[in-house]
């Protein structure tokens, strides 16, 4: 197993984000809602730096009962991370591919020792 | 730089380094070894939007380039009819919020070092340079205006941005379609300029007859100097069928296919592959699956209706393997399917790759490097060797020669 030193887990803002070398791979590494996520940086659509984009709540809409629709709107659970090259959104949570949830980015663990935060590879 | 994302929260982003962001197609470049075959790439664009200040010089008419340049004073008036859309995807594709960022010496055009930095980052040879505002001129009120945007575009690339290229960039210049006889002197005064391999039609115009009697000695024009003509396609959500769409998604797809389908189409089944055996013609932007759509729909329309199309010798299908298509935005999505469409079109002959860079659904060479089903010779040839044929590309060192003569597709400078 490699480990990675990504950085000390007090410079890691809320929101913030690292890309790292692991071997033959990058890796994204994000720090949401406290907890870290860290997946491969190529895109699965193009090869495109997946984890470098924006981050953006999942966009939803809401139907009423009578199935006619309330619009459009930002999910307040739901956060979603951006491939820049073509706008692939993978789930932050769970590296899915959410225009078609069969398909996911290469998760790494990430783990803290001390005030060293390390990808595992 | 920030960019507003996450229900308002502002994210910082670096400033946009065109070769940066393009760090991993140079991975993929080095990784297939691109530098031993030509790449073309028959559609990439750039913003000549963004250069107008310099275009409006180039106008002939006084009045309407006096017109012009008071509108851009403080952006009170757009220049060329504006399309709504989403291209950016509220800045998910941050290359266009990001795009005024980058820097650029400016001792040489900047549409130029832009276009040279995503072209070596992908490992591209030679670009085929397309406008982007310039595909709606077909929509301006205005046909003395859209002559006079398109002759100072095409003076203004012709004199000013093709000659700074080194000769890895040429285009086919834009066509005022509207008046057929400003098209045939501005053919009759291009035509001939160096990086000029032919000329380009926007198709984003739904009224207008390609088969009409008075684009006959356009076409001629064309045809008799060896010059290729391409059709490009464009999404437009004022028209009137797709003012029903709610997503521009559904804008995107159906726009860019419809209008390539009705133009070739009208191309087709008047004859104008018996009357213009040897003009090369191009359908440039529309994605490849309406291709075997539009072959099956014309062939049976046209078994039971010949008497509509005498002109023709064969079945429309017939005449769309003669003619030519750019690969973007290829629909890999069901490899068996690509497939069968690639045999329908002799894409081994007929296809050509292209990027359509930096625009949003822009594809990488390794698009059509990975596909399964082909053999060497369609791989090269599709990747830029029926390309050079077509327009007399040199190759630029010893193994792409070597490439091109080995398929047949060398033509000495």
């Amino acid at each position: 197993m490699a480990e990675q030193f990504v950085g000390k887990a007090a410079e890691f803002e809320e929101g913030g984000r690292r890309i790292i070398r692991l071997g033959q791979d990058e890796v994204g590494i994000f720090k949401h809602e406290g907890e870290y996520f860290a997946y491969s940086n190529y895109c699965l659509h193009q090869g495109g730096p997946a984890c470098e984009g924006l981050t953006i709540a999942r966009v939803m809409e809401k139907l009423r009962e009578d199935k006619t629709s309330m619009g459009l709107y930002f999910s307040e659970t739901d956060m979603n991370f951006v491939c820049p090259w073509h706008g692939y959104e993978y789930d932050m949570r769970t590296g899915e591919c959410i225009s078609d949830r069969t398909i996911k980015l290469k998760r790494y663990q990430v783990q803290q020792k001390g005030d060293d935060l390390y990808v595992i590879g | 730089m920030d960019l507003i994302a996450d229900r308002g929260r502002r994210v910082t982003v670096e400033e946009l380094n065109t070769t940066k962001l393009l760090a991993h197609a140079t991975e993929q470049a080095k990784a297939r070894k691109y530098q031993d075959m030509l790449i073309v790439d028959c559609d990439a664009h750039h913003y000549e939007t963004e250069n107008f200040k310099e275009i409006v010089e180039f106008m002939e008419n006084d009045v309407f380039r006096q017109l012009t340049k008071s509108g851009m004073k403080k952006a009170r008036h757009s220049i060329v009819p504006g399309n709504i859309g989403f291209q950016d995807m509220g800045g998910r594709v941050t290359r266009y919020p990001l795009r005024s960022s980058e820097k650029t010496d400016g001792d040489r055009q900047r549409d130029v070092q832009l276009g040279e930095r995503w072209m070596d980052a992908m490992g591209v040879d030679y670009s085929c340079l397309f406008p982007t505002g310039m595909l709606n001129i077909g929509l301006h009120p205005l046909k003395e205006m859209e002559n006079e945007l398109c002759w100072s575009y095409n003076r203004w690339l012709t004199e000013k941005v093709l000659p700074e290229t080194g000769g890895r960039m040429y285009s086919m210049l834009s066509l005022p379609f509207s008046d057929p006889d400003e098209c045939l002197r501005q053919v009759e005064t291009f035509g001939g300029r160096k990086h000029v391999t032919g000329f380009m039609v926007t198709t984003v115009r739904s009224d207008t007859p390609v088969h009409a009697n008075p684009y006959m000695k356009v076409y001629r024009a064309i045809e008799e100097r060896g010059l290729s003509i391409a059709f490009h396609s464009g999404p437009n959500w004022g028209e009137s069928m797709f003012k029903s769409c709610n997503r521009f998604l559904a804008v995107h797809a159906l726009g860019f296919s419809f209008y390539n389908i009705l133009h070739c189409t009208n191309w087709v089944v008047n004859g104008l592959g018996e009357r213009f055996p040897k003009l090369p013609v191009m359908w440039v932007e529309a994605g490849l699956s309406w291709i075997p759509f539009l072959m099956q729909r014309l062939d049976h329309e046209y078994m039971l209706r010949p008497s509509e199309c005498p002109l023709l010798k064969k079945k429309p299908s017939d005449y769309m393997r003669d003619m030519y298509y750019s690969t973007q935005p290829m629909e890999i999505q069901d490899m068996e399917a690509l497939e069968c469409t690639f045999r329908m079109m002799n894409a081994e002959t007929q296809l050509m790759y292209a990027s359509d860079y930096p625009h949003w659904d822009f594809d990488l060479p390794s698009t059509i490097y990975d596909l399964p089903f082909l053999t060497d010779k369609a791989r090269h040839n599709i990747l830029g060797g029926t390309a050079a044929r077509l327009f007399g590309l040199q190759p630029r060192n010893e193994a792409q020669k070597q490439n091109l003569i080995k398929y047949g597709n060398y033509r000495p400078a």
